[in-house]
């Protein structure tokens, strides 16, 4: 301490500063964090030139936003009818399709379309069976390496949680779906078996234009089924299939957030009592 | 931690406006209980049977290759279910019973759907270990039925306690018959 | 030592009973109810308290997520996706858990800063903050070992990357390595003693969480003044002022993890973990978890292996010896004009590494990683030393009572830290 002398004032002119100041300084530290967390969290995921995807407006998005049932349904028919070829949703099981508004004998006439290996049976032998609700999502490939030797070397990647795993899921979903060009811009050289798309980081995708428009799938509800029709249906389905607590996650979410609104004004007001006494 | 913050928590120089703070912190400590509450369910709650456990809950059976006088068992959540293709003499030795010499009082023809085919949860009712008598080796008990070796509790063919420790017959799951030799438990 | 009972002065018989014979009612009266805590204290000291609910809530949630998680190589990211889709509330569960992890570095690091702005770390609190700084090392191994578990893409190529910073270290690097991972990849048994210490760390954590309240009892809290209390006038009892403060912190951080939970559950995490783990390709662009990214900047700054990787450990090292490196005895920011700028300087190149270590390493950001690791270092080991030596501290006050209570009411007679109403 010596050495230093510094008076020590009698008097309370130092630069001291109340509480709500510094409250409202340890909130917007917590808020800067957060952003840096943000910041440091999300270009890191645009490796290569940017692609801007078109936001494509899902019901799903948003503080309330819900699943269109009818629109996943038409999806998982897309799903069903073309997807399920070649990719796989091993987290799905039929039963949860009653969540998208199927009734229970429908869900057991879609599993029942399946053969399922079980067993062994009594003489030790594995068996077919028709599914049943309970099996997962029939799985196009028995191993990866099926997979791969069917489609020139390529995985088709498992959809069921696709719409998580991808930066802007949905509408890189959806992006990819439509965004496919038969004549790539000049310049662009194609390799062997790639197919150019807009979207695709790296524009060259293995995958052929999965959906080619009127006529591939007739949907019940009369639906017209076009490229962005389908691509849009199939992705709300994907987006239900990885997310499928969503809608009740949100819902908890407001409330949550309505109690502690008032729990805090609550704590507030014990607070000032309690120092009213102090200040 | 909610509640005791509310019992002790006036501050010592409590003066005026006690009753205001007193409804205060009771309105606040019952809401710190009601999220305190809202936030135990959920770990309660993970507990449970999950829903693709709950989605296992059938179990196809044929019934076909069960001659008469054997038995088989099967796994039906995990627990096992003793079928037996019941004799008439085993018929005919429930039927026989009056309802009074039973501890827990119950027909035979309201515990089958099929008299010659007998369903039952093998868990016996006193603490949980599996009877014997589905083998043709095993011990069968006094009543010809099934034979507890943890406590010695004796059921008949009918599957109802008639001697020992169990207080209950052995529980019937719900099951149908799919077909004339199918059927469908839970 | 006298045998015999405890003399309780609780009133309750039953709690009087137990009192006696094992004093915890005393015990926790004392430090938790009466403990005389200085008057002045800022929002900033909530957030140990909010560290400490944090933890429990990520022990909590934590102990009910391994009822359900299957750590095996194949069945890993299944369970994980069986929690969020089939147990009861088992998303709630993970969301907590993994959102747990941000806020408790959010807390934390708040809490670190709060400590070096208002000199926590000074004498004679030298070992209270050493014990934080351990706290903090056990925190990101625990975090990192945790990521691991769900085995996406992330988890195997994270595991993969941070094990092998080790083989760096000359001679013994390989062999250090192949011990981490029981094999000669990340694998299976890999996976298996991280989750058998994921499980572990949070159980020591908060043994030396004890310790950190320990020796805080003794020193007693600094305060944003950073001048010690002089008497009762300058200390409140902490039951009912700061148990009532903190709760008020606490509805706001649980305002916060809520958005984050139930709006934004995946906005910190990375897409790629939603990809199962693939030991043959790896993701074009891998970066750890936000709250490890200044550590990561680091290590990518410097050109040479061994030498990123030990200022990479150097940067937490560093903290241990922070209180001997301040030379000032002025402990609070507040009364030191040239330093505070220093500080806040370093807090800046801290977000400036936080957002370079998101970024590729190549071009500007390789330029900005480097200029902010050569000043996060400098900070400590020349400014902060000479700084305490040239700078003319601002006047102190005579006390923590006398500045609070300007424009104030009088002293009110019962509120000074009189022992409160048993229960």
């Amino acid at each position: 301490m010596a050495g230093f002398g510094f008076p020590l004032r009698g008097g309370f002119g130092s630069p001291l500063r109340g509480g709500a100041g510094s409250a409202l300084r340890a909130l917007a530290v917590a808020a800067g964090l957060l952003a840096g967390g943000g910041l440091g969290a999300s270009p890191a995921l645009a490796a290569g030139e940017e692609v801007h995807l078109p936001d494509a407006r899902f019901s799903f998005e948003g503080l309330f936003g819900t699943f269109d049932r009818a629109s996943a349904q038409r999806g998982f028919q897309v799903y069903k009818e073309v997807c399920s070829a070649c990719h796989s949703m091993r987290q799905l099981y039929y039963r949860n399709l009653r969540e998208l508004g199927l009734s229970d004998a429908e869900v057991r006439a879609i599993a029942a379309t399946v053969q399922v290996t079980d067993g062994p049976n009594d003489d030790g032998e594995m068996f077919e069976r028709p599914g049943r609700p309970s099996d997962r999502f029939h799985a196009p490939f028995a191993n990866e390496k099926a997979a791969r030797a069917a489609n020139n070397g390529a995985l088709p990647p498992d959809l069921s949680v696709i719409t998580k795993a991808r930066e802007n899921g949905p509408d890189y979903v959806h992006a990819l779906l439509t965004g496919y060009e038969e004549n790539p811009p000049e310049g662009v050289e194609l390799m062997e078996g790639m197919n150019y798309n807009k979207y695709f980081p790296g524009h060259q995708i293995a995958m052929a234009p999965p959906l080619s428009g009127e006529g591939q799938v007739t949907f019940h509800d009369g639906t017209t089924a076009t490229v962005d029709q389908m691509a849009r249906d199939v992705t709300t389905f994907l987006a239900w299939a990885a997310e499928p607590e969503m809608e009740g996650r949100k819902a908890m979410g407001v409330k949550m957030i309505l109690f502690l609104t008032i729990l805090g004004g609550l704590a507030y007001a014990v607070k000032r009592k309690v120092w009213a006494k102090v200040h | 931690m909610a509640d005791s913050m509310v019992s002790h928590g006036a501050p010592p120089a409590a003066q005026d406006g006690e009753t205001r703070r007193d409804f205060l912190f009771l309105v606040a400590g019952s809401f710190t209980a009601v999220g305190v509450g809202a936030i135990v369910w959920p770990f309660i709650s993970s507990m449970n049977p999950a829903r693709d456990v709950l989605a296992l809950s059938t179990t196809e059976v044929d019934l076909a290759p069960v001659a008469t006088g054997a038995a088989v068992t099967v796994v039906w959540r995990g627990k096992p279910v003793f079928i037996r293709h019941r004799t008439q003499k085993e018929i005919d030795e429930a039927r026989a019973v009056p309802l009074n010499e039973l501890k827990d009082p119950a027909t035979d023809e309201s515990r089958v759907k099929k008299p010659e085919w007998l369903v039952m949860v093998g868990i016996c009712t006193h603490l949980g270990c599996v009877p014997l008598g589905q083998k043709p080796t095993d011990p069968k008990g006094p009543f010809d039925g099934w034979f507890c070796p943890c406590h010695g509790s004796a059921y008949d063919s009918s599957g109802r306690i008639r001697q020992g420790p169990a207080p209950a017959n052995l529980v019937i799951p719900e099951y149908v018959f799919t077909s004339d030799t199918q059927i469908r438990i839970g | 030592m006298a045998t015999g009972l405890h003399k309780s002065d609780f009133t309750n018989p039953v709690v009087r009973w137990i009192d006696a014979r094992l004093p915890v009612f005393t015990m926790m009266q004392k430090e938790y109810g009466s403990f005389p805590t200085p008057r002045n204290f800022n929002y900033f000291w909530n957030f140990g308290a909010l560290a400490m609910v944090n933890l429990l809530i990520m022990i909590a949630t934590g102990i009910f997520l391994a009822m359900h998680y299957t750590p095996h190589v194949l069945y890993a990211f299944d369970s994980v996706e069986r929690i969020m889709r089939d147990v009861n509330y088992g998303w709630l569960l993970r969301y907590v858990h993994s959102n747990g992890a941000s806020m408790f570095f959010i807390v934390t690091y708040i809490h670190i800063w709060r400590g070096m702005y208002y000199g926590s770390y000074k004498a004679p609190r030298e070992l209270l903050w050493m014990l934080g700084v351990v706290i903090f090392l056990l925190m990101m191994a625990t975090a990192f070992m945790g990521y691991v578990l769900p085995w996406g893409q992330m988890s195997f190529w994270g595991a993969t990357v941070i094990t092998n910073l080790f083989s760096a270290f000359p001679v013994v690097g390989e062999s250090i390595v192949t011990w981490l991972w029981g094999g000669f990849s990340v694998d299976n048994p890999t996976l298996n003693r991280f989750f058998s210490l994921h499980y572990l760390l949070p159980f020591v954590l908060f043994g030396v969480v004890f310790l950190h309240v320990a020796a805080l009892h003794i020193t007693g809290s600094n305060n944003p003044l950073g001048i010690d209390p002089k008497g009762p006038q300058d200390t409140l009892p902490f039951h009912p002022y700061y148990t009532f403060k903190d709760s008020v912190g606490l509805v706001v951080y649980f305002v916060v993890f809520a958005v984050l939970v139930f709006f934004l559950p995946n906005y910190l995490g990375h897409p790629d973990n939603y990809i199962p783990a693939n030991p043959l390709v790896t993701p074009p662009h891998i970066v750890p978890e936000w709250y490890f990214l200044p550590y990561y900047a680091i290590l990518r700054a410097v050109p040479d292996k061994l030498g990123g990787v030990l200022l990479m450990f150097g940067s937490i090292a560093v903290l241990f010896v922070l209180p001997w490196l301040d030379t000032s005895p002025v402990r609070s920011m507040r009364f030191r004009p040239i330093a505070k700028w220093f500080l806040l300087l370093w807090l800046v190149a801290f977000f400036v590494l936080m957002y370079c270590g998101g970024k590729p390493p190549e071009g500007i950001y390789v330029v900005l990683a480097r200029v902010s690791t050569a000043y996060y270092f400098l900070y400590f080991l020349v400014l902060l030393p000479l700084l305490g030596r040239v700078e003319r501290p601002l006047p102190l006050p005579e006390s923590i009572a006398r500045p609070v209570l300007r424009g104030g009411g009088p002293l009110p007679a019962g509120a000074v830290s009189k022992p409160m109403e048993k229960a």
